[in-house]
């Protein structure tokens, strides 16, 4: 497979979170340090879902058949939920953090449960995209055809929007999450996490790229805009911005329109 | 060791040596007077900043700074020094890394260092994990003797002879490495290169590594050289270190580390307290610091600032003792000593900077390098361990930041990316690679 396959697939899934990455976070380096504790929690969620699904497998003794499909399938609902508890655990961290900080200079703004949110939900999708994804694409490198017992040839190009939509899941899971967390209503991130379980279920349907992609598009869309509202966002503002008529945002970066 | 550097005007010396140093890791195995001499260059500074941490405001011309600011400057710099080392940590892995998994020279087995004689090439697992820890025994205690022997020569101030190793052992690693890995690389990529070419390239690279090494020079350059060397270093170890060996050495060498640098007996403790009473720096040589000295040379006649006044005498005592190492100046302290104008204010806000050792470097690329050149074509496992070496590293500062004083940087990362090696190794990568074949997202 070509270098080009190899470096469309790698922009298109990790181009927009490289764009993040370098937009808001690489100015500020308290920000670099919560995203890889972000990456780092969501890393230790993947270890303890893949012991408890390796546990479970000798359990069963490693039995081939129907037996190791419904393990995965447990796997996958189990590493689900484990990744949505630590994303609450790593909620908690950086509020005793944020009032830790606080309390040590009060002057200083720290960062807000906002930003945090957005950070924490990049580190996570960061690293899970980078998880599905490298070894595929390592792979795009190598000799090969795509395809050739009759599975789709567009295997790498869907593996890399799926991808990207995950990434992109993950940040507005985060904002919506701690959003939830912060005014305590626990039916958010009960959403958050049933969107998530609906999302990795529907990767189950694996061989219909198609409805699989397009519906995870949809939700990452609706998580969107919710994820909008819930950062403050408002029609209103949303309408300044795009007309460039946001004066107060004009005349903090000093231009004249 | 990791350190802060007090660039603070202080009364004794406002320059990197009172900044914790990283836990360095004794240099390279082929020059063990190296590694002796790196793994005892860990400065315990830490009681110092502490004391002068007063004196640093007033210098500064604000005497009356309530004792909260200190700690709120100290975090507000946290983060800044956290990246300061991160960029470099990642650049060494990158290159390591990159390396390994394209020049294959690297990773063949081609024979082992004489301070690993067991062979790892048994038929019993039981043999084979003996020879190993057999092997990191003798590292460990080649280690111990030259660490020792090094404290021993600085005690009795045979600075020239430490000088003179530690020059030759750069001047190894500048030349005779870099040689070699230009050679292999240029094998790998199958690129024609004749010898003048390679003669001069290799030439002005090992000269001017070693004037910014040893002497003075941008400090951009200096750490860019001091990156590489120890990505050349840690590619020795990766290649010349048998499988699990490495692995029981790199966990030894962080409980050793622990050991030397916090224990009140410990060699590089007592060396650090030697060159504190006499006043003197650690050899700069081996220290990767982050940041910029403040300009000294700016003459400041804001009497309200005495420290600029001993800004200016430490230059000159500072010079003095370089004069007794045979070493013109610190490459760090005047790395940029700007134009004075008489009158003008010095930078208020001295860039204080964080110090790793060089050994760190070398042993953080050496795990990730392992992981990387593990085979499998795996990358989740690199990543892994990359991501748990720069949150240990980020833990560490904490404690920097906390207690302030020098911590060896070894221990927590290289735990960290042990657990995570071999947890990623065993267990999530057959996880991930069954969900890949189905492709499932989770």
């Amino acid at each position: 497979m070509t270098a080009a396959v190899f470096f469309g697939c790698a922009f298109i899934a990790f181009g927009p979170a490289l764009a993040l990455y370098i937009f808001t976070i690489a100015t500020d380096p308290l920000r670099v340090i919560f995203l890889i504790a972000g990456a780092f929690f969501w890393l230790v969620s993947l270890l303890l879902s893949s012991v408890f699904w390796y546990l479970v497998r000798i359990i069963t003794d490693n039995r081939d058949g129907p037996v190791q499909k419904y393990l995965l399938i447990f796997g996958v609902l189990l590493s689900v939920c484990i990744q949505e508890l630590f994303r609450l655990a790593y909620y908690r961290l950086l509020k005793k953090a944020n009032e830790g900080l606080k309390s040590l200079n009060p002057e200083e703004t720290a960062p807000s449960m906002r930003l945090l949110a957005y950070v924490s939900g990049l580190g996570f999708g960061i690293m899970s995209g980078v998880f599905s994804f490298v070894n595929t694409l390592s792979n795009s490198l190598g000799p090969g055809t795509v395809g050739i017992h009759g599975d789709s040839p567009q295997f790498f190009l869907n593996s890399a929007f799926m991808t990207l939509v995950i990434i992109m899941l993950h940040v507005f899971w985060g904002i919506v999450f701690f959003d939830g967390c912060e005014k305590s209503k626990w039916h958010i991130p009960l959403t958050v996490l049933l969107t998530h379980l609906l999302v990795s279920t529907q990767t189950l349907l694996s061989p219909h790229y198609g409805l699989n992609l397009v519906s995870a598009y949809i939700i990452m869309v609706l998580m969107g805009i919710w994820a909008f509202f819930a950062a403050g966002g408002s029609c209103r503002s949303l309408k300044f911005c795009l007309l460039c008529q946001d004066k107060d945002f004009l005349l903090y970066n000093q231009r004249s329109r | 060791m990791l350190t802060f550097m007090a660039s603070d005007s202080e009364e004794e010396v406002c320059d990197e040596r009172t900044s914790l140093m990283s836990a360095e890791s004794p240099e390279g195995r082929p020059g063990p007077e190296d590694a002796d001499s790196t793994a005892q260059w860990r400065s315990q500074d830490s009681e110092e900043d502490c004391e002068e941490d007063p004196d640093r405001y007033t210098c500064h011309g604000v005497p009356g700074q309530p004792p909260g600011l200190e700690e709120e400057l100290t975090l507000k710099y946290g983060a800044k020094h956290v990246i300061m080392l991160f960029v470099p940590v990642t650049l060494c892995m990158v290159v390591v890394v990159a390396t390994i998994k394209s020049v294959r020279f690297y990773t063949e087995k081609n024979g082992q260092l004489i301070y690993t004689p067991f062979t790892e090439d048994t038929p019993s697992v039981g043999q084979r994990l003996l020879n190993s820890v057999l092997n990191t025994l003798i590292m460990i205690s080649v280690i111990v003797v030259m660490t020792i022997f090094l404290v021993v020569l600085y005690k009795y101030r045979c600075y020239k002879f430490i000088h003179g190793w530690l020059i030759m052992s750069s001047l190894m690693l500048l030349f005779l490495f870099t040689y070699i890995y230009l050679g292999e690389v240029l094998k790998s990529y199958n690129v024609a290169m004749d010898y003048p070419t390679l003669f001069l390239a290799i030439w002005n690279f090992g000269a001017v590594g070693m004037v910014c090494i040893h002497w003075k020079g941008p400090l951009l350059l200096q750490q860019a050289y001091l990156i590489v060397i120890s990505a050349l270093m840690a590619l020795v170890f990766i290649k010349y270190l048998p499988e699990w060996s490495a692995w029981v050495i790199l966990g030894a060498i962080s409980v050793y580390d622990l050991v030397a640098v916090l224990c009140p007996k410990g060699p590089l403790r007592m060396l650090v307290e030697t060159a504190q009473e006499r006043n003197e720096p650690i050899f700069p040589a081996l220290i990767y610091s982050s940041a910029m000295v403040w300009t000294v040379g700016m003459a400041k006649l804001d009497p309200s600032s005495q420290g600029a006044l001993q800004l200016l005498y430490d230059p000159e005592m500072e010079e003095d003792s370089y004069d007794s190492f045979g070493e013109p100046s610190y490459p760090e302290a005047f790395e940029a000593p700007l134009p004075g104008y008489p009158g003008e204010e010095p930078e208020e806000e001295e860039e204080r900077g964080v110090k790793l050792g060089l050994g760190d470097f070398i042993f953080y690329s050496v795990l990730v390098g392992k992981a990387a050149a593990a085979g499998n074509g795996d990358w989740n496992t690199t990543l892994a361990c990359f991501i748990a070496i720069l949150i240990g590293l980020c833990l560490t500062l904490l404690l920097l930041a906390v207690f302030k004083k020098a911590l060896p940087a070894l221990p927590i990362s290289i735990t960290f990316g042990l657990i995570f090696y071999f947890s990623t190794d065993n267990l999530v990568r057959p996880f991930m690679d069954t969900l890949a074949s189905h492709q499932l997202y989770i």
